[in-house]
């Protein structure tokens, strides 16, 4: 019963992501991308990370995602950009991926059945108290890598969306 | 609340949703699918440390988790700056248009 409550999410975020794979819409596979990544959060949730669950649905389904839509929006993809997706997604291109995929799926699933002794996560919640001592801590370099890594996204994304802008001005 | 799971179960999503990801970015031609696989297979990623941080009942793997998500972030505002320069430079969505390093 309790395994339940950790697979009907798992099972809704592996539709989703296989039907994020398969659209040949942008804007319908990225309404499947929040899908897939809200059932994550539940399966956070369930896991006992409930801090991680918020952040997957803040920042992952809502900043990351609508980035991308914005993207979208601006590319302005319509329905010649569908007919174009369904040209360069011919059924047989999926054939020679999908057994490399199958095959390495199995080899996994042999590693990871092949465990020894059953492995359970604790049933205990490590709520944001825990998880912001231990982030400003031991993890403070960490922490202050992730800003630099943010303020050189940040430079390169204003420096490419710039040139976008002004070359765009000219006709 | 929260309840006990076998890691391996929640492993066997992760190592599932990590090559659906994979699967996407081997098969699709636009650029914007490639960056929405590259998400999946991250958000997995994740996943699994999260598995691991609630085996020991630690916060550490929510903290892996919190950088996977920073590197996310960065790597998607950089990329769809990226998209957007190559479509306007080769008017299509096309990864192998961009194949040439002088464009």
């Amino acid at each position: 019963m309790d395994l339940a409550l950790f697979w009907i999410p798992a099972a809704v975020a592996l539709a989703s992501t296989l039907l994020v794979i398969t659209r040949k819409n942008a804007a319908h596979a990225l309404i499947y991308l929040v899908v897939s990544l809200l059932s994550v959060a539940v399966i956070f949730f369930v896991l006992g990370a409930p801090f991680a669950a918020a952040l997957e649905v803040v920042i992952y389904a809502g900043a990351i995602v609508v980035l991308f839509l914005f993207v979208v929006m601006m590319l302005n993809l319509g329905n010649t950009s569908v007919m174009r997706e369904s040209r360069w997604l011919r059924p047989g291109m999926w054939v020679g991926p999908a057994i490399l995929v199958s095959i390495l799926l199995i080899t996994m699933v042999y590693v990871i059945v092949g465990l020894p002794n059953a492995n359970v996560t604790t049933g205990e919640m490590v709520g944001p108290k825990a998880v912001g001592n231990e982030l400003f801590r031991p993890y403070l370099l960490a922490v202050e890598l992730a800003g630099f890594l943010l303020l050189a996204a940040l430079i390169g994304a204003y420096h490419l969306g710039r040139r976008y802008l002004e070359q765009r001005r000219e006709p | 609340m929260a309840i006990e799971v076998p890691v391996e179960h929640v492993l066997l999503v992760a190592a599932g949703l990590f090559l659906l990801g994979l699967l996407g970015v081997l098969v699709r031609r636009n650029i914007i699918f490639l960056l929405m696989s590259l998400e999946v297979m991250m958000n997995s990623a994740g996943l699994a440390f999260i598995a691991a941080g609630a085996k020991w009942g630690a916060p550490d793997g929510q903290i892996m988790f919190m950088l996977i998500l920073a590197l996310a972030a960065a790597e998607v505002a950089v990329a769809l700056g990226l998209v957007l320069q190559i479509s306007r430079r080769f008017d299509t969505l096309d990864v192998d248009a961009a194949s040439e390093l002088n464009g």
